[in-house]
């Protein structure tokens, strides 16, 4: 056996690395189709305003990082649908408000130090017990809510206004995506950090599409660079000593280098 | 719901975008086994039209019947096979391939936790044939031209099995070769296949050439009734304006 599974820490990071590998292109798929992609930024640094409150009230920052990006996805929707501002600017509006109030809730709580440097950029080493847990219950949660409504979500992703014509909720499947998209993100900042899971929604899927396949085997093929940019950045992380976020990133976007290289088109 | 009892009824249908009037006082039903054309000017309420049906619209004052429903007691909406507008524009980026496009037409009659069954496979798989692009079931959207990525859409109604396809504006997009074949296809679905066919254009040859009963709206209605007896001068001045030369065809002899 490989040293490196002599830690439970790192066993810890590979299990929940594992399920946030499977979610996080699942939902950035739906994401990047509808060309919503900045949903994900947007949601991760409403998560980061969350960590800073669970810092400040000495709760478990995932919880509260939870909470506040569930709560922020049903405000953005109901804004977005409201039409009374672009859907872009609905994203800006939250992605600085929320960093801003993060920066205050931070500075009261002097929260400034290394642990919240691993929020931002992800860390192997800080992934407890109970965050295991809440990740891996939460990831299963977002896997089977995809896997349930999977056609429907498909159908109202493809185009909005024919599955709705044919009389599906296309807003509640909106809210739906939305919301499994802030637990997903709320659930990887440990590991990947605030500012880079939005790469992990999103190149994977990018890379996938080169290919030229329909949506299901181009969703397949993104999970599957998503787990070994995963798997690899977390080895990567362990014996050069890197940030796993970053080595995480890094190695998607050689996955997704060599995906343009390859494919000619 | 009785056999004679329309698909559609509306009744006094009016609808305003704020103090905008589109549609005023609409009444007209269609039935069974009907080729209706609806032409009118853009922005003479068509579009408006078709979305009030197809229940995305609701209308200001008036009322709809679908199948001897009233639209908010009518759930059954994948009886209304819809092929929309903007085939031509689809995203083309989209990956997504033929036989998926196809499907989601029947995603709404499966159902909410149920799957694909076998007879629904083979019942894409006919829709698929009928359209004549079963050898692109594995092709991507993008990668087809815009008569291909027609019969797609039209397939993917068909996959519904539905009493009545509503087609807006279709042929946009399409080049006047494969336009022509469409037309046949259209005509062979109503006349073999029995399916009740509503279609909306702004392109009065066509409209003429090819459906059995005519609607000419321009806000309300100006013309219904066959072709050949509705579209005179009268009706064209009242839909297009004085500048409009006569560009009906009196000399058409379509079955």
């Amino acid at each position: 056996m490989l040293d490196i599974f002599q830690y439970d820490f790192m066993v810890r990071a590979f299990e929940a690395g594992v399920a946030i590998g499977i979610v996080a292109p699942i939902i950035g798929m739906f994401l990047v189709v509808r060309r919503y992609s900045l949903l994900a930024d947007t949601l991760a640094h409403v998560s980061f305003a969350g960590v800073a409150i669970g810092i400040f009230l000495s709760i478990n920052p995932i919880l509260s990082a939870i909470v506040l990006s569930v709560v922020a996805a049903f405000g953005i929707e109901s804004l977005r649908n409201s039409g009374r501002i672009f859907g872009e600017s609905v994203l800006a509006l939250f992605l600085s408000g929320s960093l801003a109030v993060a920066v205050i809730i931070l500075s009261l709580a002097k929260g400034f130090n290394a642990n919240l440097f691993s929020y931002l950029f992800g860390s192997i080493s800080t992934v407890s017990l109970s965050d295991l847990w809440v990740t891996l219950g939460l990831a299963v949660v977002v896997f089977l809510g995809v896997i349930i409504f999977y056609k429907e979500l498909f159908f109202a992703s493809f185009d909005p206004e024919l599955a709705e014509a044919s009389g599906l909720p296309v807003k509640r499947l909106n809210i739906m995506i939305v919301v499994l998209a802030a637990i997903a993100i709320a659930l990887s900042i440990r590991i990947v950090g605030v500012l880079l899971i939005g790469a992990l929604m999103v190149i994977p899927v990018v890379s996938a599409m080169q290919y030229g396949k329909g949506f299901r085997t181009t969703l397949m093929l993104s999970v599957f660079f998503s787990l070994l940019s995963v798997i690899l950045g977390l080895f990567a992380s362990y014996y050069f000593n890197l940030a796993s976020g970053g080595a995480i990133v890094v190695i998607a976007l050689i996955f997704f280098i060599a995906s343009l290289l390859i494919v000619k088109k | 719901m009785s056999v004679e009892e329309p698909y559609i009824i509306l009744n006094n249908v009016s609808f305003s975008y704020g103090n905008n009037l589109v549609l005023e006082n609409l009444s007209f039903s269609v039935r069974k086994g009907e080729y209706l054309g609806i032409i009118g000017p853009n922005g003479g309420g068509k579009t408006t039209l078709t979305n009030i049906i197809l229940g995305l619209l609701h209308p200001t004052t008036g009322t709809v019947t679908l199948f001897g429903k009233d639209r908010h007691d009518f759930k059954e909406k994948y009886r209304i096979g819809y092929v929309p507008q903007r085939v031509a524009q689809t995203d083309k980026d989209f990956p997504i391939t033929v036989l998926e496009v196809v499907r989601t037409g029947r995603i709404a009659r499966i159902g909410f936790l149920k799957r694909f069954s076998k007879k629904d496979k083979e019942i894409v798989d006919r829709a698929l044939e009928l359209a004549g692009i079963a050898k692109y079931r594995d092709t991507l959207i993008g990668d087809l031209s815009g008569g291909e990525r027609q019969r797609v859409f039209i397939a993917r109604a068909l996959a519904s099995e539905p009493d009545i396809l509503i087609l807006d504006e279709p042929t946009v997009g399409v080049d006047i070769a494969a336009q022509k074949t469409f037309y046949e296809f259209l005509t062979s679905l109503n006349r073999d296949h029995h399916l009740t066919i509503l279609f909306i254009s702004h392109d009065i040859d066509v409209i003429s050439h090819e459906a059995k009963t005519v609607l000419c709206l321009n806000r309300n209605m100006v013309c219904h009734g066959a072709p050949e007896d509705s579209l005179n001068e009268e009706v064209l001045r009242k839909l297009y304006g004085d500048h409009v030369k006569n560009i009906s065809h009196n000399d058409h002899n379509h079955a």
